[in-house]
């Protein structure tokens, strides 16, 4: 027996002693940790899709034994992140704890998983300790392709490159990196090849960098070199807005995919030109986080996990099942966060039912909304519901819904900021 | 059953008569309204109260939410994102999701 299986026993032990002596006061809490338990589920990984996970198999699952393995203390949100970059909000206003998901019974691991064993069924951490499970839920995010781009491993591993796409403390380095450039300097960011983590993402923060620099640093200038042909998400919106409110400051470049890195950082390397900049910020090309890579679900490409989609489970592993970004999405499904708290939502259902031997929902259906800024006020969003096509066994967008803003908007900007303040309580509590 | 959605604007009766005899098909998932709920709590909140611009749910009556999501249909109702989102549910779908949230109180 484990330490942790230790200390679960004397936590259930204490709770059962409190639950004689309360009587039939802690009905609701009764009904949710006493009895025996239906299983036991270890969350990798406490972002959008694994944070929903846990939570919901606490408030849905009755007794089910939940853990949720996360590296850092806090989760920083990366929608909303790139406010931060502009000026426009600080990291606190995007970081939230966890105490929410330990006050509904899920056990908390700070720490790194650093193998799974899907035939005994457990996954074992950075500091030797090892958690038994009958269904595992990976979460992972993606990881960087930083070997694509001559010397941005280098230049990401010393800090003289930051690629700001998860947020923390990368948010915060930019942030000063873009503070500390003199007015006159120049801003290049590069966008990788789709697919990447959130479609509409960097061309919000292409917005988000030169509204900082049209009021803070008006000399200066904002390349964007985007590895794709065009705008990959709400590209009128986009086109509009950096036309509209960034003229004269920030340049678009299409076709302009990355190839080196180099002097310290400061010269970006494209196909036929070279570009100097104070400021280089690069968001390499992207896969499936290491640990589904080391989990052995990544069996799509090299690079994504696919999943049966009525359970998310992995197609490569049984009882292993894999939430967000890491998984190869169906027909015009984004990687976002909003994507992964619904598929968590959809898996934590089906865990349920399967750890309880019953079908599960044959007809589930996801939707997403993205919200992006265009100015420190105004958004334009794009939404999507999907219905899962038995047949085709994938989800694929119901023709005739969704799509996006009539034209950037505040009334949008106060719902963005809202989004973001409920999918965070809906996640954690 | 998807297969019975309709694209258009659609008539309010027809939405109050449907469901009924779906809800007891026993191939139906007997947490269908829940999950389908569940999409809608990102913005709405996990019981249906909602933080911030975003407008609660939980505790109204079925027939307000059911004739507000036929007018963002149809486009009676304005709505910046609503409009987009209710086309992609079936009615049965929404009649079950409006349920689930009159039954909820309408305060945590």
């Amino acid at each position: 027996m484990t330490t942790h299986q230790q200390s679960e026993l004397q936590r259930r032990q204490l709770l059962l002693g409190g639950l004689a002596l309360a009587g039939m006061g802690l009905a609701g809490c009764a009904s949710m940790s006493a009895g025996p338990s239906i299983g036991r589920v270890v969350v990798v990984g406490g972002g959008f899709g694994g944070a929903t996970a846990a939570r919901y198999l606490r408030l849905w699952g009755g007794n089910v034994d939940v853990t949720l393995v996360e590296r850092q203390a806090s989760f920083v949100s990366c929608p909303i992140s790139n406010l931060v970059l502009g000026g426009h909000k600080q990291i606190a206003d995007i970081t939230r704890g966890y105490e929410g998901l330990k006050a509904l019974g899920v056990k908390l691991v700070q720490g790194e998983v650093v193998a799974i064993d899907p035939v005994a069924k457990s996954v074992r951490l950075a500091d030797g300790s090892a958690l038994a499970y009958d269904r595992l839920v990976l979460s992972p995010g993606i990881d960087f392709m930083s070997d694509q781009v001559g010397g941005l491993q280098a230049a990401l591993a010393s800090g003289q490159v930051l690629h700001s796409w998860k947020a923390g403390p990368q948010t915060v380095a930019l942030r000063k990196q873009l503070t500390d450039m003199a007015d006159g300097g120049v801003v290049a960011m590069s966008i990788p090849k789709a697919p990447y983590r959130c479609p509409p993402g960097p061309y919000e923060r292409a917005c988000m960098i030169a509204s900082y620099l049209k009021t803070a640093k008006p000399k200066s200038k904002l390349l964007v070199l985007d590895a794709n042909p065009e705008i990959q998400s709400k590209k009128a919106l986009f086109e509009k807005a950096f036309k509209q409110h960034y003229e004269g400051i920030l340049e678009y470049r299409p076709n302009a995919e990355l190839k080196e890195v180099a002097n310290a950082g400061k010269l970006a390397r494209l196909e036929f030109e070279d570009v100097k900049a104070d400021v280089l910020n690069v968001i390499p090309p992207q896969r499936a986080a290491d640990l589904a890579l080391k989990a052995g679900v990544v069996n799509i490409n090299q690079r994504w996990a696919g999943v049966h989609w009525l359970s998310m489970e992995s197609t490569a592993l049984p009882g292993v099942h894999v939430l967000g970004d890491s998984t190869f999405p169906g027909p015009g499904m984004p990687k976002s966060g909003h994507m992964a708290n619904q598929q968590a939502k959809l898996a934590a259902a089906a865990i349920i039912q399967l750890l309880k031997g019953e079908a599960v929902n044959a007809t589930p259906v996801l939707m997403n909304t993205c919200y992006s800024f265009v100015t420190a006020r105004d958004v334009v969003h794009v939404a999507s519901v999907h219905q899962y096509d038995a047949a085709a066994k994938t989800f694929k967008p119901v023709p005739g819904s969704g799509g996006v803003s009539a034209a950037a908007n505040q009334v949008e900007g106060r719902y963005a900021l809202s989004w973001a303040d409920n999918i965070w309580t809906d996640m954690l509590g | 059953m998807i297969g019975s959605r309709v694209r258009g604007a659609w008539p309010l009766s027809l939405a109050l008569l449907a469901g009924a005899s779906w809800a007891q098909d026993p191939k139906v998932d007997p947490h269908l309204a829940r999950n389908l709920a569940a999409t809608c709590a990102n913005c709405h909140g996990t019981a249906g109260v909602a933080k911030g611009e975003m407008k609660t749910l939980a505790g109204r009556k079925e027939d307000e939410l059911l004739k507000l999501l036929a007018d963002f249909r149809s486009g009676a109702q304005p709505a910046t994102i609503m409009h987009q989102i209710a086309k992609g549910y079936s009615e049965e779908q929404l009649k079950l999701v409006v349920k689930h949230f009159a039954a909820l109180p309408a305060k945590p």
